[in-house]
């Protein structure tokens, strides 16, 4: 066996991919965060349309979201892979078990909270990123240049009260998930330190209530604009 | 005070296995868990019936033989301590306490609450050591260690093998237990010329032996009966890393 097949047969290889692709995934928050405030911006979706150009039309986003939609599935099949081989190291469990007493429910659910996750992640595409791709979406010309009204679409389905209630619950499942990951990131990669690991605890924290809050601020916005 | 034990029975590995319920009437607080079993296990004798099968040696709290799951627990409801240093005062009156064995694929129960725990000696037998020719007796303190590092060395070695922290892991993950028997040498000087080696051979065999993964939930460092240190998990993790990543070995094995 190749070293390389080595790292990736054990389980702390295994467990140095999911923290790998976990803290790209977090990267990736930050911009999908920092262009989606536009939205906030009060021209009509100008800016918000003119940035969602840019960024299905970029060749080198392009690339990016590759790599992104890459590092998703990757994400996802080695937490099965693991999940399937821990499940398969206690076939008997116990009667009488207490875990809220040695851990914390979300540490001990990451895998329901991801699958949560991906669902929205699934439902949030076709909603968008299918139809800018795909679907038949209005154009609007700002300086003579035609793009893509995506603000409209958003608008449209941040107005429907369910629609704009499951980014809200999605967002919850996300911040437990971001909570125990962010610091467990580190930790896997060998990266923990009495000095410098309640840092990145903290961090870890803020960053599960900030990223989280402010996504689920957007339907929330548009669902109250709506009612107006 | 009284109690209901209820206690797992299985007379042997193929054995379906099956809860029994115990009557404890009477009995002193300031028995040990182990005591009460003891007790218990003098009546079943005397009624001409099996005994528990349990797993125990120093009752002192440091040679990590007796495992138990209490009420849901390794070691039952006290932080730091082993059943054996376990005291029924800890126990309200009349309360029901559900024992169980470690439970694990790679703990195979051997009869009643006695697992086999050679899975942890295998760990051991692939790397948890230090190659020496023995000569003349080096002077003490000949090589400098510093407080701060032997004090960590030490922390890491006075994991005593019980398996709390496979029990308590909802993985049935060893890492605590690999993780500490690792950390111990690989922080002193006498263990730095098989580091590589070591960290490669043991973490392939916990592997082989079909613990699961680390998912950090740090039920084993809160279960565990000597506290061992979410820290020294990282450093196992960041071991694997530097031997496979940075290995001196210039040939690859197998």
């Amino acid at each position: 066996m190749s070293w390389f097949k080595q790292v990736l047969s054990s389980t702390i290889g295994k467990k140095i991919i999911m923290s790998l692709t976990g803290l790209f995934l977090i990267s990736f928050l930050i911009v999908h965060l920092s262009g989606n405030m536009l939205l906030f911006k009060d021209d009509e979706g100008e800016a918000f349309n003119l940035y969602a150009e840019f960024m299905t039309t970029n060749p080198l986003i392009r690339i990016i979201s590759i790599v992104l939609y890459a590092g998703i599935i990757i994400h996802v099949i080695y937490s099965l892979i693991l999940s399937l081989h821990n499940k398969k190291a206690r076939p008997v469990g116990y009667a009488e078990a207490r875990p809220q007493q040695n851990s914390s429910w979300k540490s001990r659910n990451m895998g329901i909270l991801g699958l949560i996750i991906l669902i929205f992640l699934l439902i949030h595409m076709r909603s968008f990123w299918y139809e800018m791709h795909f679907g038949s979406v209005p154009t609007k010309s700002y300086a003579g240049v035609e793009v893509d009204d995506l603000y409209t679409v958003v608008v449209a389905a941040f107005s429907q009260w369910w629609y704009a209630g499951f980014y809200v619950l999605a967002m919850i499942g996300l911040a437990f998930h971001l909570s125990h990951g962010f610091w467990s990131a580190f930790q896997t990669l060998g990266l923990n330190h009495r000095k410098f690991m309640p840092m990145i605890k903290k961090i870890s924290l803020l960053f599960a209530i900030v990223v989280p809050l402010l996504f689920a601020s957007m339907p929330v916005y548009f669902f109250i604009k709506s009612l107006a | 005070m009284n109690v209901t034990l209820k206690i797992w029975r299985q007379k042997n590995a193929t054995d379906k296995g099956r809860f029994e319920t115990y009557e404890m009437k009477d009995i002193n607080t300031h028995m040990s868990f182990l005591e009460l079993i003891d007790v218990l296990n003098e009546k079943l004798e005397m009624e001409g019936k099996e005994p528990i099968h349990f797993d125990h040696d120093c009752r002192e709290g440091i040679c990590g033989s007796c495992a138990m799951y209490i009420n849901g627990r390794p070691h039952g409801p006290m932080k730091g301590t082993t059943a054996c240093q376990l005291h029924m005062r800890h126990f309200k009156d009349g309360e029901l306490i559900t024992v169980e064995p470690w439970r694990a694929r790679a703990f195979p129960v051997i009869k009643d609450l006695m697992v086999d725990r050679s899975a942890f000696d295998r760990i051991i037998q692939a790397g948890g050591y230090i190659s020496v020719n023995t000569g003349g007796v080096p002077d003490a303190n000949e090589i400098p260690v510093s407080k701060e590092v032997a004090d960590e060395a030490f922390n890491a070695a006075t994991c005593i093998g019980c398996g709390a922290c496979v029990a308590a892991c909802k993985n049935a993950s060893a890492m605590l237990f690999v993780s500490a028997k690792i950390s111990q040498l690989a922080l002193l000087p006498q263990g730095q010329v098989e580091r590589q080696r070591r960290a490669d051979k043991m973490i392939a065999q916990m592997d082989a032996e079909g613990f699961g993964a680390c998912t950090n939930t740090q039920a084993c460092s809160a279960e565990c009966p000597k506290e061992i240190d979410m820290v020294n998990i990282a450093r196992l993790n960041w071991e694997f890393v530097k031997a496979k990543m940075h290995s001196k070995a210039i040939e690859v094995d197998e």
